[in-house]
């Protein structure tokens, strides 16, 4: 994968969950940011998540935007509090509830790296 | 004394299907309306502000909008805020004639959103307001980022599915009173719950269509002949773009925005009797009613059933039909709200006219609530 790609993209593509945390204050964020949303700091750095969470939302997607997602309608979506502190956008496994602790595990969906939340 | 910016005149196109109508075409047609409106001529708009459209990512569209509609503005260009652009483009049209750079500015948006395009590709360049790396591609879209919302929103408050469809109901109703709304055939609570699932907890019902359309004002210093509308506070917030960095959904900024448009225009939220409220989907309706203290948490649609936001309720609301069932073609769609908001306050509504109400709120959110703008205005004289 090409340098200049977001290093959550990077890790993704061998397996590893990412999330940025700041070296002056400490505060793990969520997204990609270019300063600390608590101190200003430019001073980020990525880190690999446990992989650990609970979830924070959930949906069924039956309505999917691309034909390669289509084929694999309906899905889960989740967003999931990470034990870290970030939120992050991912699959989930069928069935997932608010408030359930849950594990991410690298997977292949659609031609895209991605992370799927499984029941922990 | 201090310039006031006044509304003197409104365009709106109906919406639904046009075929073989362009963007420019359509964003025409409001504009002579408004234009006729106002009754002015052409040769006095000395501004003009445009909004964007997805089937015409042109470089410079008001400089075109103003070639193709034989315009000289000394001041033009485009804005770009999501859903909340035809607010912003009002509030910026009213802080130009306030500092006097303007006397009248023309605000356009139109576009063939639904002819103009596949549906596939509407759907995958709205998706684009997510994270290109975190949130895209995972096969979302802007319906799952709003469904993604909606499951906790209606966890936080014990919101049901049929409480939205009541609100998809009661803009059924409304359109069915506007000759120009897109979907006018008759709708249940029991209609929505058994419509398509799109992402749940959304159905079909609960999310708007896609439109073709178009919207214009005219913004000026001069009160013009019909009765005075005025532009009488706006406020602003962005605390986010994603929905992911979205902290709380009990507190996205649409009170923000709202507040601070109410403090500029001198207004309490009691004083205040018609509503244009944004509502791409259910959710955003009852999100933004309740974030801005017009409904209780997780009352919007016991309000709603109470008869409060119909014609000849305490607070009527998107009389029009809103993005619901009078349709959504991108800006103008957001702008449509506003539109009605004039002609009611204006006592111009013709059939549709709710009873008398000095005050509006607009607001419209951009993005996963992500910018929001609210406009005040308020019938003088």
């Amino acid at each position: 994968m090409d340098s200049t790609a977001s290093p959550f993209a990077q890790g993704l593509a061998v397996g590893v969950l990412r999330y940025q945390r700041c070296g002056a204050c400490g505060l793990a964020l969520t997204g990609q940011r270019f300063a600390c949303t608590a101190c200003g700091s430019v001073q980020l750095d990525w880190c690999d998540a446990v992989g650990t969470g609970t979830v924070f939302s959930v949906s069924t997607v039956h309505r999917a935007p691309t034909e390669a997602w289509r084929a694999m309608a309906p899905y889960t979506l989740v967003l999931v509090d990470l034990d870290e502190g970030p939120r992050v956008m991912a699959h989930g496994s069928p069935g997932l509830v608010i408030g359930q602790r849950v594990r991410a595990e690298p997977v292949v969906l659609a031609g895209q790296a991605l992370v799927r939340f499984e029941s922990a | 004394m201090a310039v006031l910016p006044h509304i003197t005149g409104v365009g709106l196109t109906a919406f639904g299907r046009h075929d073989g109508s362009t963007a420019p075409g359509l964003m025409a047609r409001a504009a002579q309306a408004a234009l006729d409106d106002a009754g002015i001529a052409r040769g006095q708009i000395d501004g003009l502000l445009c909004g964007y459209a997805t089937t015409l990512p042109h470089l410079m569209l008001s400089t075109l909008m103003a070639e193709w509609l034989a315009l000289r503005p000394v001041y033009a260009h485009s804005v770009q805020l999501g859903g909340a652009t035809g607010a912003a483009l009002l509030m910026l049209a009213g802080d130009l004639v306030r500092a006097g750079r303007c006397r009248q500015v023309l605000v356009l948006a139109g576009e063939n959103r639904l002819s103009g395009q596949a549906r596939d590709s509407a759907i995958q360049t709205l998706a684009q307001v997510g994270d290109a790396d975190m949130e895209v591609p995972n096969g979302a879209s802007v319906p799952a980022y709003y469904a993604l919302m909606a499951s906790r929103y209606l966890q936080a408050t014990g919101t049901t599915e049929a409480d939205l469809a009541e609100l998809a109901v009661l803009m059924r109703r409304h359109a069915q009173a506007h000759p120009g709304a897109q979907l006018r055939s008759p709708l249940t609570v029991a209609d929505v719950l058994a419509s398509k699932p799109i992402a749940t907890p959304l159905k079909l019902a609960d999310c708007c269509p896609i439109s073709d359309g178009a919207a214009a004002f005219i913004v000026s210093a001069d009160s013009g002949p019909g009765p005075r509308v005025v532009l009488r506070g706006a406020g602003q917030a962005h605390r986010h773009q994603h929905l992911s960095a979205m902290a709380d959904v009990l507190a996205c900024g649409a009170a923000e925005a709202a507040q601070r448009a109410l403090a500029e225009a001198g207004v309490t939220l009691a004083q205040i009797g018609h509503l244009g409220i944004y509502d791409s989907f259910t959710i955003t309706l009852a999100m933004l009613l309740e974030e801005i203290g017009i409904a209780p948490r997780g009352g919007s649609a016991a309000m709603a059933r109470a008869g409060a936001f119909g014609p000849q309720g305490a607070l009527p609301l998107n009389l029009h039909g809103g993005l619901l069932s009078y349709g959504h073609c991108g800006v103008a769609g957001g702008m449509a709200h506003a539109v009605e908001a004039v002609l009611q306050l204006g006592g111009r509504a013709g059939p549709r006219q709710a009873r008398p109400a000095t005050h509006a709120l607009v607001h419209a959110d951009g993005g996963v609530m992500s910018s929001h703008v609210s406009l005040v205005l308020t019938r003088e004289g």
